[in-house]
């Protein structure tokens, strides 16, 4: 219980530092986004005047408390580019990510765990070689070649899934935003298989990091676990050793690949940023890309924030459950 | 294959067929397939793809090596005043450095890379604002725990300045630690530069940066399905040899640690 309130009392402080290191990073800059926004043929009056506007016209230091008080009550700022509320642009692009990322967490644990405990069982045959090449490979390749390789081989190629995007049409009626649930909701077998088939790629290239990831620790407490006493007990005492492996050990092991979780997500976090640039995913990933290309400062202010947020959510979830699991520490 | 890595920096413009077509263009030979002339063909200028990988090299050393070096100059001194000393100023430095940890390093480095506009030099400040926390966090770690040790306790009981403490004693039996963490940082380091480059962050055309080359060739698939596969089978091979060095090394200098994922 101390732990948990503690973990909590640090998330303010630690976004607040996190705000002032983002405000930092895109106020220190040489160039003027102001400038660059209105055109070379803009009039002095007319930068000044945008310049009034944003609020850029203020020492750095109101500028920063004037950002801080805008977080706090939800306001991020306008981005330069979409004249929209940055956060109401984070929030249309939610949803698309969070499909997306669900579909890879749930491919990496469900593919994962089962061959990092195989591997461990059959150590040092031919399946766990296989296996470790493939883990070695999953932390090496970058995932945005990966991605092209996919596209060449199953888009171009074989022509079996689409290239980009994440619908053909409109898609669904928008209610949760997420398009598998609303095609259902909405009765359409069209839409879903066509979103599932966009689904594909994305999440296969998401997702193998990921997957490497939990299949190499799984393997690891797996062994260490199978190497423990209770374990021999279990054997002595007749137990199958299907039972032993999948019901005793699997528990025990699963604890050192719960406290990763948070490595996954930083590894899914940072792929969803690549990933949806490669396969044109319109979510939170490809607003940062677009955002960069058009030097839309705000808007990858407010990226970064919202995703060091999440970030950090989830940690503090992640020590939570390792405190109760595990209360030793 | 780190060995010959370095060997192949160095030595590219000996082993290039081409080595002036970093920056040459021939526009009739444009994107040739792989053949006898040009062993992994050519691409959108014309330029020989195989030459180009070879100076690529150079600029994913110079980054990481570059990089990863500030990364433990400023990382490594402050994990050790900060695990040596137990005040508020420690406390803070550790706390800053989670703050720098609570977002994934790609995300900070496309911020600080897109603020300060795309070079080979701000690539290489914004990986290494990014990623000295990694080694402030590790060697606060080691020294708290290297602070327990009887060698230390008996060199401060003798009368030893801090530095020298930290210096001499302390640093020594943490630096197998330090090793293994740079090497295994290397690969990722690459990594992120590739994808900084591959968002068009990274030093600007017309670079051989193997993430750069490998967006432009996104353009010419699937007729062109060479041009993306050289310097992708690159990132792939350099990263991965990184990563081995670093089990390997871990197995070697740090047998406490050894993990069964490694047996």
């Amino acid at each position: 219980m101390v732990l948990i309130i503690n973990r909590s009392l640090w998330f303010v402080p630690t976004l607040v530092g996190l705000m002032i290191i983002t405000f930092t990073i895109s106020h220190i800059i040489p160039a003027d986004p102001v400038a660059f926004f209105a055109g070379e043929n803009a009039t002095n009056e007319q930068i000044e005047e945008l310049r009034a506007r944003y609020g850029f016209d203020k020492p750095l230091h109101i500028q920063l408390i004037n950002y801080l008080i805008g977080v706090t009550q939800g306001d991020l700022g306008v981005s330069i580019y979409t004249q929209r509320p940055i956060s109401e642009d984070l929030l249309s692009r939610l949803p698309a990510t969070m499909e997306l990322t669900f579909m890879a967490v749930l491919l990496s644990t469900v593919v994962g765990i089962p061959l990092g405990v195989i591997a461990a069982v059959y150590r040092n045959t031919m399946f766990d070689h296989v296996l470790r090449v493939i883990t070695v490979s999953g932390l090496a390749i970058a995932s945005f070649w990966l991605a092209i390789l996919f596209q060449l081989l199953f888009a171009m190629e074989l022509q079996i899934t689409p290239l980009q995007g994440r619908i053909d049409g409109w898609g669904p009626e928008v209610i949760t935003g997420f398009f598998l649930i609303d095609s259902i909701i909405a009765g359409d077998f069209d839409s879903f298989m066509n979103a599932a088939a966009h689904l594909v790629l994305p999440t296969l290239t998401l997702a193998f990091p990921a997957m490497a990831t939990i299949m190499r620790f799984t393997r690891a407490g797996v062994l260490d676990a199978i190497n423990s006493n209770y374990v021999l007990y279990e054997q002595a005492m007749g137990f199958p050793s299907r039972i032993i492996i999948w019901k005793y050990v699997l528990r025990n092991a699963l604890i050192g690949t719960v406290t990763q979780i948070g490595l996954v997500f930083g590894i899914l976090i940072a792929g969803t940023v690549v990933v949806e640039a490669v396969y044109d995913w319109p979510g939170l990933g490809l607003y940062a890309v677009e955002a960069i290309l058009n030097s839309d400062y705000n808007a990858i202010m407010g990226f970064t924030l919202i995703t060091g947020a999440f970030f950090i959510i989830i940690n503090l979830i992640v020590d939570i459950i390792q405190g109760v699991i595990d209360p030793r520490n | 294959m780190i060995l010959g890595l370095i060997i192949v920096a160095i030595a590219a413009p000996v082993l290039a067929p081409y080595p002036d077509d970093v920056t040459e263009f021939h526009p009739a030979e444009r994107l040739m397939g792989p053949g006898v002339q040009h062993f992994f063909g050519t691409d959108r200028m014309g330029s020989d793809i195989f030459s180009r990988m070879l100076f690529g090299a150079r600029i994913t050393i110079t980054i990481a090596v570059i990089a990863i070096g500030v990364s433990v100059l400023i990382g490594v001194p402050i994990g050790l005043l900060a695990g040596y000393y137990r005040n508020w100023v420690s406390d803070a430095l550790m706390r800053v450095s989670d703050i720098f940890l609570a977002v994934p390093q790609i995300i900070l480095a496309i911020a600080i890379a897109q603020t300060l506009g795309a070079s080979i030099e701000n690539v290489i400040l914004a990986l290494s604002a990014t990623y000295w926390p990694f080694w402030a966090r590790l060697v606060y770690a080691e020294t708290r725990s290297a602070l327990n040790e009887a060698y230390v306790e008996a060199s401060i009981a003798l009368g030893a300045k801090p530095l020298r403490v930290m210096v001499m004693h302390v640093l020594p039996n943490i630096s197998s630690s330090i090793i293994v963490r740079t090497t295994i940082g290397m690969g990722g380091t690459i990594l992120t530069a590739a994808a900084l480059g591959f968002l068009g962050l990274g030093p600007p055309a017309p670079s051989p940066e193997w993430g750069r080359t490998i967006a432009e060739s996104r353009e010419f698939l699937p007729e062109a399905w060479w041009y993306a596969t050289a310097p992708g089978i690159a990132i792939f091979l350099v990263v991965m040899g990184f990563n081995l060095l670093g089990d390997g090394l871990r197995d070697v200098l740090d047998p406490r640690t050894r993990r069964s994922a490694s047996d």
